[in-house]
């Protein structure tokens, strides 16, 4: 028994709600992509082991597997933290930004840069509950001070709008060099 | 001595000195801003300095790193928040000094520790530079392998209580960076057919979700906090006479720092415990610490400054980056062809300089300009978070796009910052995946180009730096092992490792 409880110390760690669903995803994860190796992977006959393609695919799965069968181990022998699947909903909650954030870079080849990157500041702002108006100014206000940072005065290689093809001439020409 | 004037002639160019003041001066009110660090801004800065020259680049993200410290003590002291996550242990002498009502005394001691900590270690790295020119290029294929095995050792031990968590996340780093077209096989690794993977995962595309736009996840899904410091009054030139008296606790400090920041993987963390130790142990007074002893806050924040400078020696002299940062700066070097290592220090050493000079350059300007604008930096800190949240999302979209407008890196880009999300909310560490990235890169070519010239496994080590790098491997892992076993007979396993808060902010 006292060996069982040493073993169990050993493993017991400080931890957060929520750290064994990571710790089955990761493990699940690695033994995943270390049964893919053979399919993903090619072994050149004739060459060293440490200069075939597969080694460090090899090496690097293996420990990943073994550090997330002993994470996993870990975190099963620790007292359990109340709280694990509202903490796993905050994770599924940053999905919806991560769209945002998908949404902005699909937005911006057709909207230009300058327009989509105002439209987003000020949505972004009221959609996590800003409502004062000075403060969706000031949101957009600062879209517009890194448009001119980056794409004006830097020159950042960021591609300029379809809609930007629909201005006047002389218009047409400094939105797609500037914004 | 033609050298050190070919340096500082690279440093006096208009275009460098704005690079340095915008840098600097940026990085302060970065490093100041709970929320954002210098990896966030760094991640966002990196490709846009792709298009400026090296030494150009190369200052601003340097002002960037040197300097986010200096501000991230601000909010440590006055509202108990660390700006940056190195600020860690300055709150603990520092918030009690301010709610004594010598806010201005902390903040001061906390500027002027800072500044001994970064000349202190500047003056280090020149004085070491020509023992690094003389050991450099002994350092062949083999010891550079070696050598970066040791760093993803020392990054997997130096997060004690999650050893397993680091391990396996340097172990995926490792693994991400062979994803794609194998470069001397033209062999496809874990592409599963799709044409996009096989360039490759970008490392900058990774570190740009697992900083940035995680850290925008972060803000964006939790409470709206705006934080609320107090202006503090004072002459900010007192902490400098206050600093005399405790010399000695800073030198050693800076020392803890320096030595630390050389190691891979160990850094500012490590140093700053062992320094606060080391101070709390020879103070005349150690029960103050922990209740605003000025020795513990000079102690961690002559620390943490000391280690930029330090971290940039194996990165200069071996090309191989110690954490995060120095991670993101060896690809600047790459996208010119500069490739740190032995050579630079023989083809261009004026660059070397260079970078020291703008290294001495920062802690003045950041010296100077805090002593004059503590009160402006009170106010800006007080940007509400989940606006915050939303300014980092457009920022890493440029960092992100820009690299070569493809909507697939930010998908990838975006993946990544939901795993970068978890493991901060999981108080895991990031670094090690970057780590993994880049000395897995650096281990697979160095071995491979070692192949050839060895005859048996032994060969390995029949050189002396390579001997002495493996005597340190295995010494390394030993005296872990050592721990670990005292540890289990004592049975008495640490409990707490928040303060092991190891996310960069």
């Amino acid at each position: 028994m006292s060996r069982v409880k040493s073993l169990q110390s050993l493993f017991k760690r400080y931890r957060r709600p929520g750290d064994i669903v990571f710790a089955w995803f990761v493990f699940i994860f690695s033994v995943f992509m270390l049964l893919q190796i053979a399919d993903q992977t090619v072994w050149k006959s004739g060459g060293k082991l440490f200069s075939q393609p597969r080694f460090w695919p090899a090496v690097s799965l293996t420990g990943m597997a073994i550090f997330a069968a002993l994470h996993l181990l870990g975190s099963a022998l620790s007292p359990r933290i109340a709280g694990r699947w509202h903490e796993v909903g905050r994770w599924v909650a940053s999905v919806e930004y991560a769209g945002w954030f998908i949404a902005y870079a699909i937005a911006v080849p057709y909207a230009g840069y300058l327009p989509a990157t105002v439209l987003f500041a000020i949505m972004l702002a009221l959609r996590v509950g800003y409502r004062r108006v000075s403060t969706v100014l000031i949101a957009a206000a600062v879209a517009v001070v890194i448009v001119l940072l980056f794409k004006t005065m830097l020159q950042v290689n960021l591609p300029s709008g379809l809609v930007y093809e629909y201005l006047p001439d002389g218009l047409r020409q400094i939105m797609l060099t500037y914004f | 001595m033609e050298n050190i004037f070919a340096g500082l002639e690279l440093l006096a160019r208009w275009d460098v000195i704005l690079a340095l003041l915008v840098g600097s001066i940026g990085g302060v009110i970065i490093g100041a801003i709970p929320g954002v660090g210098a990896a966030v801004a760094i991640a966002i800065l990196l490709p846009a300095t792709f298009s400026l020259e090296p030494i150009v680049g190369l200052t601003m993200l340097l002002g960037i790193y040197g300097s986010s410290m200096y501000g991230g003590a601000i909010p440590a002291v006055l509202i108990n928040t660390p700006g940056t996550a190195v600020n860690a242990l300055t709150c603990y002498d520092g918030y009690p000094m301010t709610k004594r009502g010598e806010a201005h005394r902390a903040v001061s001691l906390a500027y002027s520790a800072s500044f001994w900590g970064g000349i202190f270690s500047v003056g280090c790295l020149i004085l070491l530079s020509p023992v690094l020119a003389l050991i450099a290029p002994m350092f062949g294929s083999r010891e550079i392998f070696l050598a970066a095995l040791l760093g993803i050792i020392l990054v997997i031990l130096a997060h004690r209580g999650q050893i397993f968590a680091a391990g396996l996340l340097a172990m995926f780093g490792i693994f991400l960076q062979t994803v794609g077209l194998d470069a001397v096989t033209y062999t496809q690794r874990y592409t599963f057919g799709y044409s996009f993977l096989s360039s490759g995962i970008d490392l900058i595309v990774v570190v740009l979700g697992l900083f940035a736009l995680s850290q925008a996840f972060f803000l964006l899904t939790g409470p709206d906090e705006s934080p609320d410091a107090k202006p503090v009054t004072g002459r900010m030139t007192d902490g400098i006479k206050e600093l005399m008296k405790h010399k000695r606790v800073a030198t050693v400090a800076s020392g803890f720092g320096v030595i630390l920041g050389m190691i891979p993987g160990t850094g500012e963390f490590t140093a700053q415990f062992m320094s606060y130790t080391y101070a709390q142990k020879t103070s005349k007074q150690p029960e103050q610490f922990g209740k605003g002893s000025p020795e513990g806050l000079i102690a961690s924040e002559a620390a943490n400054n000391a280690v930029p400078a330090a971290a940039m020696i194996p990165l200069l002299a071996l090309g191989i980056p110690g954490e995060a940062l120095t991670a993101m700066m060896l690809s600047v070097f790459y996208v010119h062809n500069v490739i740190p290592g032995p050579q630079l220090f023989q083809n261009n050493i004026d660059l070397v300089y260079g970078l020291y000079f703008a290294l001495i350059a920062l802690n003045v300007i950041v010296m100077v300009f805090l002593l004059f604008s503590t009160n402006l930096l009170t106010k800006i800190i007080r940007v509400p978070t989940r606006f915050l949240g939303v300014m980092i999302l457009l920022l890493a979209f440029v960092g992100v796009y820009s690299l070569r407008n493809s909507l697939t890196d930010c998908m990838i880009a975006a993946g990544f910052g939901v795993l970068g999300l978890v493991l901060k909310r999981l108080n895991l560490p990031i670094v090690p995946i970057i780590l993994g990235m880049v000395l897995g890169g650096i281990m697979e070519v160095k071995l491979r180009s070692a192949m050839p010239r060895l005859k048996s496994p032994l060969d390995m080590i029949d050189r002396p730096i390579s001997f002495i790098l493996f005597v340190l491997i295995v010494l390394v892992i030993a005296v872990h092992l050592r721990a670990l076993i005292k540890e289990v007979r004592t049975r008495q396993p640490d409990e707490d490792h928040d303060l092991h808060d190891s996310q960069m902010r």
